[in-house]
């Protein structure tokens, strides 16, 4: 897929993203729309994945690991448009008897979802779980995983570095979410990171950072993590992205972490998201 | 009167550890993994004969249980072995979400349950560890009763497709299961018939339990001793003929009375079949340092407990 082949498809997933938000006054825009490039570019053009064929298991392909599960509908809204479920079935979002519950889950049997994920900072372990049965099955493929930056807040998460560049676990490729936004305020205020790069760095992980909403950087930087695999060490990209982007009004603004548009806020952010694939 | 003897004293955790070695010789897929604690599960034979296939985890059990998520996810059967404190309460968002609500097959696996861990004291005593567990949905609830039952299960929960918490002990305890008699996960062991009281027992207990129906006899009072090694799924066919024949119950079991299996079987009795109750369980206490014999004895786990409770469950029905 070309770069404008993808610019058009993050277009028509950032409107799913606040359609389905706003149809049930529920969910997580902000996150969503800061990570849409990552995520297109991610299922459509780096993942060795067939959507057809999805196995639980996910022996010979790639697997992804969404650790901040609150990204739902751009999770939802990828699945669907690279052939995983109809498109159709985004209208269930975070209603009664649907597949897309609101946080990620196995349990309703959605292809695409192998771990539960809401309960933030367990993805890294599950990941690293998943890629040590890769290796101990010799499948060459590769286990990438999102988080965000509030989530590294969690304890869990050094635990699972710790554990990682201790065990040699190299056929794996974290990326955070950098946009500096939690829930209650600037990551910043909220509990400080720190010096990031270091700290991961000092957890003898490779560091990359890539610019979340420039595809060629995604691409290219991708393409070097995957190069720096096999080499006894775990890879994370530091991802810099705007909460909101591409919607004037919530960029930026971590009030919009969790918070649906109202009908003429909908208006306004549909008006500067471009129909390119036919809203579902 | 009961038919079980013992000649030997053997404890739990390496009927786990033996069992352990064993699979890994019969299925390539079973890994385990450990939060610095392998010498006390019994888990070194397993790592010593395949590196490649234990992971140690140090001291970090939440990591440790999500890369056994991640691991079942990926087709292994991960068994995960610590404490039973350790692999619990200190892990219970990890295996509600990432093991139970996820329905991985992970089978979490705790030494040192309940109060016969002694001497460390209460930080380390988990009295309330079968509750916690039976409380999450998808979750299959193990408590074998000596060493070669837990040889046993650890075998069946290798080939039950699912999330297990297996639980056993420190100390050395009567070994009288037959190795031969069959483990079927969910079915509840007939140990001795009776006709005036059922106890029913799990764990440690459960030698304590066959022990108290010898003295009854002699009292006169015939007992049915009833071995559940699995809390849940309760095999409820099984409890409820018993009860329909005896009229009375007594509990046994080496865990807080809220959540163990006292509450299952009151909660099963209630609904269907209401009769006179009585557990042999610990009243909402934290435990201390002591050895194992003076706290069961301290705690009211002991054999007079259990056929003073028999009595007290018996002149209820008149």
């Amino acid at each position: 897929m070309t770069t404008t082949q993808m610019q058009a498809l993050a277009s028509q997933v950032r409107r799913d993203i606040v359609r389905m938000v706003h149809a049930v006054q529920s969910g997580h825009p902000g996150g969503s729309l800061g990570c849409t490039e990552f995520m297109t570019a991610l299922y459509t053009s780096v993942m060795n994945h067939d959507p057809k064929n999805f196995t639980m298991d996910g022996r010979g392909q790639d697997m992804f690991f969404l650790s901040n599960g609150h990204l739902s509908a751009l999770w939802y809204s990828i699945l669907a448009r690279t052939g995983y479920f109809p498109v159709s079935e985004l209208t269930t979002f975070r209603k009664l008897n649907t597949r897309l519950q609101g946080h990620p889950t196995p349990a309703e049997h959605l292809p695409g979802v192998r771990v539960a994920s809401g309960s933030l900072g367990q993805g890294l372990s599950v990941a690293i779980g998943a890629a040590l049965s890769k290796r101990l099955r010799n499948d060459p493929n590769l286990v990438y995983t999102l988080h965000g930056d509030g989530e590294l807040q969690e304890g869990q998460i050094w635990e699972a570095a710790m554990f990682a560049a201790g065990r040699k676990v190299d056929n794996i490729i974290a990326t955070i979410d950098y946009n500096g936004k939690q829930i209650d305020g600037p990551v910043d205020e909220v509990m400080p990171l720190g010096n990031l790069r270091a700290k991961w760095e000092a957890f003898d992980w490779i560091v990359l950072e890539m610019d979340g909403h420039n595809f060629n950087d995604i691409l290219s930087t991708l393409a070097k993590a995957k190069s720096l695999t096999g080499n006894g060490k775990p890879i994370v990209i530091l991802m810099h992205t705007h909460m909101g982007q591409g919607v004037d009004f919530m960029t930026d603004k971590h009030q919009w972490h969790g918070s649906p548009p109202n009908d003429k806020e909908l208006e306004s952010a549909l008006s500067q998201l471009k129909e390119t694939e036919g809203d579902y | 009167m009961t038919a079980y003897t013992s000649n030997e004293q053997k404890d739990t955790r390496s009927g786990f550890g033996a069992a352990l070695l064993q699979l890994g010789r019969i299925n390539p897929d079973v890994v385990a993994l450990c939060a610095d604690l392998k010498g006390s599960l019994k888990m070194d034979a397993f790592a010593k004969e395949f590196p490649d296939r234990f992971f140690q985890a140090g001291i970090a059990e939440a990591n440790m249980i999500g890369v056994a998520a991640g691991l079942a996810i990926g087709g292994k059967i991960p068994f995960t072995g610590t404490f039973a404190n350790f692999s619990t309460a200190r892990v219970y968002d990890q295996i509600r979400q990432s093991v139970a609500y996820s329905n991985t097959n992970v089978k979490i696996c705790a030494s040192h349950a309940g109060i016969t861990l002694g001497e460390d004291g209460a930080t380390h005593q988990s009295m309330e560890d079968i509750g916690l567990m039976k409380m999450l949905p998808n979750l299959t609830v193990i408590n074998p009763c000596d060493y070669n039952q837990t040889y046993k299960a650890t075998l069946a929960i290798a080939d039950f497709k699912g999330p297990v918490y297996l639980r056993f002990g420190r100390p050395k305890v009567p070994n009288f299961m037959p190795i031969d008699q069959p483990f079927e996960i969910g079915k509840a062991i007939l140990l001795s018939p009776g006709s005036d009281v059922s106890i029913i027992a799990t764990g440690h207990m459960v030698w304590l339990a066959l022990e108290a129906c010898s003295i009854l006899n002699e009292q006169g009072i015939s007992a049915e001793v009833i071995n559940i090694h699995t809390i849940k799924p309760l095999d409820t066919e099984a409890v409820l003929q018993s009860v329909k024949k005896t009229g009375c119950v007594v509990t046994a079991e080496e865990h807080l009375m809220n959540g163990g299996l006292g509450d299952s079987i009151a909660q099963l009795l209630s609904l269907q079949l209401p009769a006179p109750l009585e557990m042999v369980a610990v009243d909402d206490k934290f435990g201390e340092s002591a050895t194992p014999e003076e706290l069961m004895v301290k705690y009211g786990l002991d054999v007079p407990h259990i056929v003073a409770a028999v009595q007290k469950a018996i002149s209820r029905k008149r």
